[in-house]
């Protein structure tokens, strides 16, 4: 029979029907329910298995605090773990299974685990799994990772898309209860810009599962009507299915929308889920308060819920959660259930109130000053066992029990930022404390203000504080009229229990017992019972435990539930997809790509790329033929070497340096002198750290007396920039020079090889004369090359040859690159990569970010000269440091091997021939390696002891971790055209 | 007249112009771009520079225009010129001839890719890509902001129809593609 | 968080880059006699407080000033914004 426990009303549309699987089993429902409803509609009331005993389960609750009916909601890719069946909105197809049992959710193996409870209390695994201690490896994690876990992941990637987003408004308003409402309207009337955020489908909060009338509509009517006005007023946002997830700084909030989980697939293009970042100038929480259990022996059977959600599921989703129900409150709100069903035509076995002066009725039988201390059905409740006010014991039939232990004000967001609640004895729950983040207003139910009137009024209250704050005034709202009965609680948290155990923490598992059994090993802070427990740990926070869970620890230290005080809240209130908070950053995406100007000719070239940073560069060229690497960037060495090659080096950064102290504003930040570098020359130069390490170089071109062209490494051009800025900003505001970074507004192509003027001199236009002669080794400069495009030239070189690097504004990159190949096919001019410029850099002794590692100085480098005395630079005091100049400092050296067949490992350290191999007699280390195609054998840079002296030593390079070990010998670093004659031909 | 082809952003001869529902996303290629900053004692100068070229000196967060010459703030005592480039590709060096040493002036554009976002739309799509307040804005702001880890300016124009999205160059595809799937994601 | 530039209005911290103590404007005089242990000092040896801190920022999406910004480190709250070339200059530097 389908859909047995349907009663009439809801709000739920009977005109359709929707299919859906649960657990393989096809049931049917309408639009408006949610998974949880749907499946209690059809009798289903098992939804799961506990985590740890696998204890069969169902749902407690009607919102995101539900801790028990966790299933695996879609199939396939787009499965997604640990989703609660309450906040599912139910579409046509959809497809859930439950999760946590090992064969079925009716017969799971590992509900053994409830027999061996005993050994698996709070803690175990302190106790246990240590000996003997080889099991662990092999046995004990292995089965424990089994075990573990709650859900499982489809390991299949994520194919939906998720958006991020940027909003700005006056008020955020959190909940659209009645309190959220209410203030939505006072400040949307008032004309601030608003946004109105609720993660519930359908606005309203409370308003929609109770039977409270506002004015002459009943409560969800006004929800509606007050929501169409609010959707029609242009400054207001209503964003639903959507939850603030965090309160940050500064009237930051972080919130999901899910714009297409009620479907079975997103629109092609259309996220699933946003992620929200919402700069608030005001903020009004109205979350509402979460109602809570009582502890009792068995209080976790799938039919034992809270009384709210029983009323949640009656009215709203016209629901029975069964024929039969009995009520266990200690608050007048509990009875609301029992009225509201019998109202239905459910029967009633009876209320149990703990109230020695609980309300009486004719409708169904009250049983005063009572307790439930235990129940019956494994699978499904059947029977409660109550012991009454004079100390008889009597059994009720039931098949649903709705627990009332009062309510808690919804405070997470209050605590977002170490904020604390305080206690209120009337209440008996925490409210709001008062250091609340910046901007931030508590109002409604969250506030302790829980009847409709009150939480009505107490949004008006907030909405109106709020607008005050950013100076606006708001319109008087009227309110109508609402009940307003106060809630008469009776703090009573667990009935005394025998030899069974009663449920704090049902999520992960935490009975009282594991309580006591918390304070009596000494964890008794409130801290600590978190965490040696694990109560509120679990996906829920603790939403429906933390309370019982401290109320406990309270009277068995003998303090007051202030004294014990709270853990606190974090983001997210709910938990988050990580592929929200990723966003559009995944894969190929997962950061912007820096393509160079000659780009897209490479990739004609079938170029192969590497990532540098951001930036994709040509790595080599491999030619047709060409199956290894080594043989594409062996050919294109040897060929720049021979003849000319063409690389793009637009990546290194430009900053363009201008104004009557530019000079001397790098001979600030440079550690070598720049005043005298004559207008058209180039000059290398070193930038150190403040504490002496070097930092980055380049070179700075002088292209007139006020106008520096300074470069930086690939990888530092960011840093460079800003440090740059810092001099200038903070250390000499005063001096005349203006900064402003060019890397990507000139295209620069390093033409290098013998033949590389020859090239250049078909290119640039015939009234600059580049000879020798005119533009000598270092020299720079404005020309025109082609006929009259703009461009600068450099005469500096990385590989060593004859070499240029010619800029021109980055839009006609792309026509200079194929201008050279096609003026240099004459000379076999060859493209090469970013290994090519490795192996000829190598092979010259330049020192790049692999020497310049954080931790060498200009003296390591073998630029100890460099540092001027004469001025003052960032870094030139601290570089004199007794530390780093001792005798035996290390030196940049070159490394070769001594038998010329074996490599030579970057990484590598280098030892004495004899003695022990340990960092006690480390004498330095390998930083960078090649083959050099131009001597035949494996080279290297590195860094030795001393190695000044020590040209022409052997030594022994070792790489204890891949098990290498080798003779090597310490040379020039230049191994290639070590007199630079080839530079200044 | 040189014989070297320029090629846009984007990497295509012509720029390219997509449609995505009621958005259309086109890619500018007729503009050059100068910066300019003043010097020590040079206020006088570049001021009388900027209000001849542009009209007046543009406010923080301000952009001023007169005729095809426009400009924009963008940090203290630092400007951006934009030009028509087919007339004015060397702005560059008319500014620097007109400065007289008493600003430092850089050429722009080829740091630069510039993507109209046009459409009722336009808001939504915006909210998606930075944290611009975008339906505060008007005609005449400016703002240098962040897309997707690029710095960008972003800058209402025809009467707030349109976004003017000017990001580095290097990153023109990436840039693109976050328009692009933004636009989507709202049409 | 948000960072109340002084010419740009409230943005957000996302924008800027973190430097550190703004004690780094006081760069010592290298030509002082003590200069050596005057720069370890200014290197190395910081209050590290719970409370009110004067840091550096600098705006890196936006229009590049480096900004000094008093910040309590416990709350976050941020009391005060400066253009740090006016710090500095405030502070007796210059070229």
């Amino acid at each position: 029979m389908t859909q047995q426990n349907r009663i009439s009303g809801g709000q739920i549309d009977t005109s359709q029907t929707l299919k859906f699987t649960f657990d393989g089993k096809q049931y049917t429902g309408h639009p408006g329910d949610t998974l949880a409803s749907a499946l209690l509609a059809n009798g289903v009331r098992l939804m799961g298995r506990s985590f740890k005993y696998h204890r069969p389960r169902g749902v407690l609750s009607a919102g995101s605090e539900e801790p028990n009916a966790l299933v695996e909601l879609r199939g396939g890719a787009r499965q997604e773990p640990n989703t609660r069946a309450t906040t599912v909105e139910l579409y046509n197809g959809l497809l859930a299974n439950s999760q946590n049992r090992l064969g079925s959710l009716k017969f799971d193996l590992l509900a053994i685990n409830d027999r061996l409870s005993n050994f698996l209390t709070a803690g175990f695994y302190y106790k246990t799994f240590m000996w003997p201690a080889a099991f662990w490896e092999k046995l004990y994690e292995p089965i424990i990772r089994k075990a573990a876990g709650l859900g499982s992941l489809s390991l299949k990637e994520d194919p939906d898309v998720y958006d991020k987003g940027f909003l700005h408004c006056d008020v955020l308003i959190i909940g659209a209860g009645p309190a959220g409402l209410a203030a939505a309207l006072t400040a949307g009337r008032s004309g601030a810009s608003v946004i109105l955020a609720d993660e519930d489908f359908r606005m309203g909060g409370r308003l929609n599962s109770e039977t409270f009338t506002i004015g002459d509509a009943s409560g969800a009517d006004w929800a509606a009507a007050t929501v169409a006005e609010l959707a029609s007023l242009p400054n207001v946002r209503l964003m639903s299915r959507t939850t603030v997830i965090g309160a940050f700084d500064h009237g930051i909030y972080g919130a999901v929308e899910r714009n297409n989980d009620h479907v079975a697939t997103p629109d092609e293009g259309k996220p699933r889920q946003t992620l929200w970042r919402i700069y608030s100038k005001q903020a009004v929480v109205c979350a509402g308060a979460l109602e809570r259990p009582i502890g009792f022996e068995n209080n976790d059977r799938p039919g034992i819920m809270l009384a709210s959600a029983m009323r949640s599921y009656a009215n709203r989703w016209a629901v029975a959660a069964d024929k039969r129900v009995a009520i266990f409150t200690n608050n007048d709100d509990g009875h609301r259930a029992a009225a509201d069903l019998h109202a239905k035509g459910v029967k009633i076995s009876a209320v149990v109130d703990t109230r020695a002066d609980a309300p009486r009725n004719n409708d169904y039988e009250v049983l005063v000053g009572a307790q439930v201390i235990d129940t019956k059905g494994r699978l499904g409740l059947t029977f409660a066992d109550v012991r009454l006010a004079d100390g008889s014991e009597r059994t009720l039939e039931c098949g649903a029990l709705g627990m009332s232990g009062g309510w808690n004000p919804n405070v997470h967001m209050t605590c977002h930022q170490r904020g604390r609640p305080v206690w209120n004895d009337d209440l008996a729950a925490f409210v709001p404390g008062a250091d609340l983040p910046a901007g931030m207003t508590v109002a409604g139910a969250a506030n302790g203000d829980f009847s409709t009137a009150g939480a009505m009024a107490s949004g008006v209250i907030g909405a109106k504080s709020a607008l005050k704050a950013i100076g606006l005034k708001a319109k008087t709202t009227k309110l109508p009229q609402a009940e307003d009965a106060p809630i008469n609680i009776s703090a009573f948290w667990y009935v005394k229990e025998g030899k069974g155990r009663a449920w704090l923490d049902q999520q992960n598992d935490v009975t009282v017992k594991d309580v006591k059994l918390s304070h009596q090993e000494g964890f008794r802070s409130v801290e600590h019972l978190k965490r040696y427990t694990t109560l509120g740990m679990a996906t829920d926070q603790g939403k429906t435990s933390n309370m019982g869970g401290l109320a406990i620890m309270a009277e068995l230290a003998g303090k007051t539930i202030p004294e014990v005080g709270t853990t606190i809240f974090r983001p997210p209130y709910t938990p988050t997809a990580i592929g929200v908070l990723a966003g559009r950053a995944r894969g190929q995406e997962f950061h912007p790509k820096r393509l160079t100007p000659s780009h897209h000719w490479a990739k004609e070239q079938g170029a192969v790329f590497v990532e540098v940073g951001n930036w994709l560069r040509a790595q080599w060229f491999p030619q047709k033929g060409e199956t290894h690497w080594r043989q594409s960037v062996d050919r294109e060495v040897i060929a720049t070497r021979k003849s000319v090659g063409v690389c793009d080096v637009t990546t290194l950064g430009k900053i363009d340096v201008q104004g009557a102290d530019a000079a001397e504003f790098l001979n600030k930040i440079y550690c070598n002198g720049f005043a005298k570098l004559a207008v058209g020359k180039t000059r290398y130069g070193l930038m150190l750290r403040e504490d002496g390490i070097a930092m980055d170089d380049g070179t700075a071109a002088r292209m007139a007396e006020d106008h520096f062209v300074v470069t930086t490494t690939t990888a530092n051009a960011l840093g460079v920039y800003r440090h740059m800025e810092f001099v200038r900003q903070c250390l000499f505001p005063d001096m005349d020079v203006q900064l402003i970074s060019t890397t990507e507004a000139w295209a620069q192509f390093a033409v290098a090889g013998p033949n590389s003027r020859r090239l250049l001199q078909k290119i640039v236009d015939p009234e600059y004369d580049i000879s020798n002669e005119a533009f000598p080794f270092m020299a720079c400069g404005n020309i025109t090359i082609c006929g009259g495009l703009r461009a600068r030239l450099f005469r500096i070189s990385f590989s060593g040859e004859l070499a240029y690097e010619i800029a021109v504004p980055t839009r006609y990159g792309d026509a200079l690159m194929r201008r050279i190949m096609e003026e240099g096919a004459e000379f076999d001019v060859v493209p090469y990569g970013t290994e090519a410029l490795g192996v000829m850099r190598i092979e010259k002794g330049h020192a790049t970010g692999n020497e310049l590692n954080g931790t060498t100085t200009a003296l390591n480098l073998g630029m100890g000269r460099m540092v001027s005395k004469k001025k003052d630079s960032i870094g030139s005091i601290l570089s004199e440091r007794e530390g780093l100049n001792t005798d035996d400092v290390l030196m940049q050296v070159g490394i070769k091997p001594v038998d010329p067949s074996k490599p030579v490992p970057a990484g590598a350290h280098l030892m004495n021939l004899t003695g022990p191999v340990d960092a006690d007699h480390d004498q330095g280390y390998v930083t960078s390696a090649c083959y050099s195609p131009i001597l035949g054998h494996h080279i290297a840079l590195g860094f030795v002891k001393g190695g000044g002296n020590r040209k022409g030593e052997k030594m022994r390079l070792v790489s204890p971790l891949t098990k290498v070990e080798t003779e090597i010998e310490i040379v020039s670093a230049h191994f290639v055209d070590p007199e630079g004659e080839r530079l200044r031909a | 007249m040189h014989s070297l082809s320029p090629i846009t952003a984007l990497g295509g001869q012509t720029p390219k112009i997509t449609t995505i529902g009621s958005i259309n996303v086109s890619e500018i290629d007729s503009l050059a771009l100068a910066s300019i900053a003043t010097r020590k004692g040079g206020k006088t100068v570049t001021e009388k520079v900027l209000k001849s070229m542009i009209g007046s000196v543009p406010a923080v967060g301000k952009t001023c225009s007169k005729g095809s010459f426009s400009g924009f703030w963008m940090g203290p005592d630092q400007w951006m010129i934009t030009a028509p480039l087919e007339t004015h590709e060397t702005i560059a060096d008319d500014l620097v001839a007109a400065v007289v040493s008493k600003a430092s002036v850089t050429e722009q554009t080829g740091a630069w890719a510039i993507f109209d976002i046009s459409g009722a739309a336009m808001p939504d799509v915006c909210e998606r890509l930075c944290a611009v307040p975008i339906r505060e804005m008007n005609v005449g702001d400016v703002c240098r902001t962040s897309i997707h880890q690029l710095g960008c300016f972003v800058t209402p124009m025809n009467s707030g129809n349109t976004l003017r999205v000017v990001g580095p160059r290097a990153s023109a595809r990436s840039l693109y593609h976050a328009i692009e799937v933004a636009a989507k994601s709202v049409a | 968080m948000i960072i109340n530039h002084p010419l740009l209005g409230p943005r957000d911290a996302s924008e800027f880059t973190y430097l550190g103590d703004a004690s780094l404007i006081d760069r010592p005089d290298w030509q002082s006699e003590t200069a050596a242990q005057d720069f370890y000092e200014y290197q190395y040896l910081r209050d590290n407080p719970a409370g009110l801190h004067q840091e550096l920022w600098f705006h890196e999406s936006g229009d590049r000033s480096w900004l000094v910004v008093t910040r309590n480190t416990l709350t976050h709250e941020i009391t005060d914004v400066q253009l740090a070339r006016d710090v500095a200059r405030a502070r007796g530097r210059s070229k």
